[in-house]
């Protein structure tokens, strides 16, 4: 029955859709992206279902209002204030429409969850993503590149994007695709996203991160086949790309100049697109990790997920640069990394995948 | 750093030209205040009759005078941010810098949940609950006074910041790390934790304090099935601050800990974690919209009732419905962050948990509909408030509902969308409510009607104004936009951010009438005299006193056999039956402490903002030893004769022989 409704439900959202909605342009009622799609119809299709009881509400009010006021001669019963079987009417009637919504929410939340990797017959591409004061940075570890305030990515192939701060929390967001994440300094969260055409559609933060908050904006560019794809990243690698910054490699100091701004600033301009031609393989990794330095000692637990992951990282880059190997930095990534990764075992391939893949 | 001034340097003044005119503005208000009271005579009344009173009722109407008085702040600060958005559009900067702007919308989210709503909330209940389970006052009067006097502690720092400092740019939640010290080095922050900090406290203290009220004080007969569902309503919202209020009181105190003693909670190095603060946030913060809205529901429910001339339909589901409202209400707090990384598990158990509270909600709402049903409803302004709310409220349910789908909420969260679903719910649920409750029983406590033209004026207003300022709302959240940008570069957005601001005018307009009718009402106050106690028919035992009501309340305390107490004593001809004598009532007596100790604690707080750390010893210490005086105190109670008595019950009954 439930599932009945909701086909119903879905045919009359769709012709809505094409109607009402034509004109919301450029926000997520506008998505370009599967998982925006699928979004917009959850939207719609739990609207609908909350209208079955929202829309006799308001009409009863209204007309109950109307009907039993003063002065007019309707039937008076002041001592009459229990009724068994109305009572379980207004128990039961929502109780179901909760029930079908919970349903709904189930299957949509496991359906929708951001960190699964959407199933598409292209191989994904990685990016990994550091929200700055306030400013963008995008690490294509497969592909050597950095940008800042741009994002590339050919339209149709999934994206898998792992993301972290360097400082405050801000939340990692392209209306028009789908799903947001928080970006949070020290942990790492992750998100999946595919443009199903080609196109320019804003990325802002969702979550306010303080005074340049509002100029925290990048572009997210779907290019229309992944050969343009492919030139964009020689382009940026060459550096002959016109009118962007070129900065050369993207190593740990650059990546701290990168970083830097003025709390104290009265005006605050957005920071315009600059490029990174090639990267420090690590950097994503180190500057998550860095936030554990120098601060005791935990020993690690011997045969968790993240154990065997970090060491396997470590020997194969060496790129821990805090001498001994301090097993406090791997505890914080654990503490957060095995609360995600518990559920998400399938998609922690790829990011391990990643580094290797970088490697080479 | 002096140790004499701490950080406070010359510096901490302002410099913004429209900060400077609202001081001066306040300024002379306060000078024209003074002096009306000094010229009248008014300042021992002031003192003796009010600030130092312990009369719940007294207290109440203290607790809505600033409820109204920060209303005014916190809508001062809603419209500058309006019309910033409405100017700043295609790029315009328009004429609020962020640092301005980002302390605008901090300040207008603290004030308007922490010093509005709630004094309004609790300015009601301290009227109305002793009231209507026929008590004499609160179990502790005194502490009454001091969380009324700590309240406004909290209330003055927030003012304070405004011309001294700056106030916290973070946002009204100050989630870490941005509310650390690494990033809100100034002083802003630290006015957020001490004014939170200490009201807090006394909200805590005013939920153990009327939860103690509810549990000791009833009168006799009166069961807790018998309670008035306005009652029931504000126990459960004081069960949930005794519940609550402690988290918020930690999670503070933690975040005090890392900007003072560079402990590491919720920083992001040193094994801090910033998901604690925003977990214990909501833990608290969820909690609270209940507390807020759930006495609304209980005002809703009473007015119903009394302008139907009917009972509550299904008092025992009204009940239940708010038991499980107040139980669920702990255990959705997740839905706040959606989006910080959760499973798909966690993610849906948290979102069908809130859904389920719609249930109970929805069957509150039936139950109103059902008492409208075969009633006799009279249409009065705290009906037009109800009809406003139960449209309104609707809405604002279905979008939260909405909103708890985490599929919905991955696009949705942070949008405009879910400021115009919480200002739906809380204005047309929790204000909605308030605002009826005052016109309900503003002739109970002040003795005099309010003018009924200006009164409707003033909810058509709101109510348009409402729909105006919020509906635009739901439309910019769509179009993806996100909340506390400063400003906006998108044509499409303009014309919405336009309605917007219209609707803040409007809505201006609504409460500019509520001012006006409260001085017109005063004004004509001898010919609009409710001489009777009793002007709508009421059903409960507040109406069974003078309007206002006798100090002592009740004369001799009622007899409970029914839900609708009054009601049943009018019906049994027990009501108004003068007496051949009565017995003396003992009563607490007014106590200077409680203004002490706030304006010690007020001190703390100042000082401990600007590190001035000898005040803050002086404050401290001094509150505290004010504190053990009091306790000490014998002097603390006296006796009415039965001869006052008399003369005060004959003087009302002569009054209600009168009409």
């Amino acid at each position: 029955m439930i599932l009945l409704l909701t086909r119903i439900l879905n045919k009359v959202a769709l012709a809505l859709m094409v109607g009402l909605l034509a004109g919301c342009q450029g926000g997520v009622l506008d998505p370009k992206g599967q998982v925006g799609i699928e979004e917009k119809q959850l939207i719609i299709v739990a609207t609908l279902l909350m209208l079955l009881v929202v829309i006799p509400v308001i009409f009863m009010t209204l007309y109950f209002a109307w009907k039993y006021r003063e002065g007019r001669d309707e039937i008076y019963e002041p001592k009459w204030s229990h009724s068994t079987k109305i009572e379980t009417i207004v128990w039961s009637v929502p109780i179901i429409i909760v029930i079908v919504l919970a349903v709904i929410t189930w299957k949509s939340t496991h359906a929708l969850d951001p960190y699964k990797p959407l199933e598409h017959e292209k191989e994904h591409i990685n990016v990994q993503v550091i929200s700055m004061n306030w400013k963008w940075l995008f690490v294509y570890p497969d592909l050597g590149i950095a940008s800042v305030n741009e994002l590339r990515f050919p339209a149709n192939v999934p994206v898998a994007f792992h993301i972290s701060s360097e400082g405050t929390m801000n939340s990692f967001f392209i209306p028009q695709l789908g799903s947001q994440i928080y970006s949070m300094a020290g942990m790492v969260t992750k998100l999946h996203l595919i443009a199903n055409e080609p196109g320019t559609f804003d990325g802002i933060s969702a979550n306010y991160s303080g005074a340049g908050f509002t100029g925290m904006k990048f572009k997210a560019i779907a290019t229309e086949t992944e050969a343009d794809f492919d030139a964009w990243v020689e382009g940026v690698k060459a550096e002959s790309i016109d009118g962007a910054i070129n900065n050369g490699i993207l190593d740990q100091a650059s990546y701290e100049a990168l970083a830097e701004f003025d709390l104290d600033a009265h005006h605050i301009e957005p920071t315009p697109v600059q490029y990174y031609n090639s990267i420090k393989s690590s950097i994503f990794m180190d500057n998550v990790m860095k936030f554990m330095k120098d601060h005791g000692k935990v020993e690690l637990l011997e045969g968790t997920v993240f154990d065997s992951k970090m060491i396997h990282d470590n020997s194969s880059h060496g790129q821990m640069n805090h001498g001994e190997m301090n097993h406090s930095d791997m505890s914080h990534g654990e503490s957060e990394h095995s609360s995600h990764d518990m559920n998400h075992s399938e998609s922690e391939h790829s990011s391990h995948d990643m580094h290797t893949e970088a490697e080479k | 750093m002096s140790a004499l001034l701490g950080k406070l340097s010359w510096d901490a003044l302002p410099y913004d030209p429209i900060v400077i005119t609202t001081l001066c503005v306040v300024a002379i208000a306060a000078c024209v205040i003074a002096f009306l009271v000094i010229k009248n005579n008014l300042l021992g009344v002031l003192w003796n009759d009010w600030l130092t009173s312990v009369d719940h009722k007294r207290l109440g109407v203290m607790y809505i005078v600033l409820a109204f008085v920060m209303l005014i702040r916190g809508f001062a600060d809603a419209i500058m941010m309006r019309l910033q958005l409405a100017l700043a559009t295609n790029g315009d900067p328009g004429y609020l810098p962020p640092s301005h702007y980002d302390q605008i919308f901090t300040a207008h989210g603290v004030i308007m949940i922490i010093f509005m709503a709630m004094p309004f909330m609790i300015g009601l209940m301290n009227i109305v609950v002793p009231l209507q389970i026929g008590a004499r006052d609160v179990a502790f009067p005194f502490l009454n006074n001091l969380s009324f006097w700590l309240a406004v502690s909290g209330a003055v720092l927030v003012n304070i910041s405004l011309g001294l400092g700056e106030f916290a740019m973070t946002g009204w939640v100050a989630y870490p790390p941005l509310s650390g010290l690494e990033y809100s080095p100034g002083v802003g922050v630290d006015y957020y934790i001490w004014a939170l900090q200490i009201s807090g406290i006394g909200t805590t203290l005013t939920a153990v304090n009327f939860l103690v009220t509810v549990f000791k004080m009833r009168a006799p007969g009166m069961k807790l099935m018998d309670m008035p569902i306005f009652t029931w309503t504000c126990t459960w919202a004081n069960i949930l601050i005794a519940a609550s209020f402690p988290i918020l009181t930690a999670v503070l105190a933690m975040l005090t800990l890392d900007r003072y003693l560079d402990f590491h909670f919720f920083t992001n190095d040193g094994g801090g974690n910033s998901m604690m603060y925003i977990n214990l946030f909501w833990a608290w913060g969820h909690p609270e919209v209940y507390i807020l809205v759930l006495p609304a529901f209980g005002i809703f429910s009473e007015i119903v009732s009394t302008f139907t001339g009917k009972r509550l339909f299904g008092y025992k589901s009204m009940v239940w419905a708010t038991a499980s409202i107040s139980i669920l209400g702990f255990i959705v707090w997740l839905h706040h962050f959606f989006t910080m990384g959760s499973s798909a598990n966690v993610n849906a158990f948290f979102g069908i948990m809130t859904m389920i509270i719609a249930v109970p909600t929805g069957v509150k709402l039936f139950n109103w509909l059902f008492t409208m049903y075969r009633g006799r409803l009279r249409v009065t302004v705290p009906v037009l408030w109800t009809l406003g709310f139960m449209v309104t409220f609707t809405i604002g349910g279905m979008t939260g509902v909405l909103l708890a789908v985490p599929g919905a909420d991955y696009v949705l969260h942070n949008s405009l969308f879910l400021i115009a679903h919480f200002h739906n719910t809380i204005i047309g649920g929790a204000v909605f409510g308030y605002l009826a409750g005052f016109a309900f029983w503003f002739p109970k406590v002040m003795g005099f009607h309010l003018n009924v033209k200006l009164g409707k004026a003033a909810f058509w207003c709101w109510l348009v104004g409402f729909f105006l300022a919020f509906m635009p709302l739901y439309v910019l959240g769509f179009l993806g936009m996100t909340r506390r940008l400063n400003h906006t570069d998108n044509p499409d957005w303009n014309i919405w951010l336009y309605i917007a601001v219209v609707g803040a005018f409007v809505i201006l307009a609504g409460i500019i009438c509520q001012f006006l009718q409260l001085y017109v009402s005063f004004r004509d106050r001898k010919q609009n005299l409710d001489t009777t106690g009793d002007p709508w028919n009421g059903h409960t035992l507040e109406w069974a006193t003078s309007s206002p009501p006798q100090f002592y309340n009740f004369a001799e305390l009622p007899v409970v056999s029914d839900i609708d107490a009054f009601t049943d004593m009018k019906e049994k001809g027990t009501a108004y039956v003068r007496k051949e004598s009565y017995a003396p009532i003992h009563m607490p007596k007014n106590t200077m402490a409680g203004i002490v100790i706030g304006g010690l604690i007020t001190a703390f707080g100042f000082a401990m903002i600007w590190h001035i750390w000898w005040l803050a010893i002086v404050g401290l210490v001094g509150s505290i030893v004010t504190f053990v005086v009091r306790a000490y105190t014998k002097d603390v109670d006296y006796y009415v004769q039965p001869d006052e008595v008399a003369r005060i019950e004959n003087a009302h009954l002569d009054n209600v022989a009168k009409g």
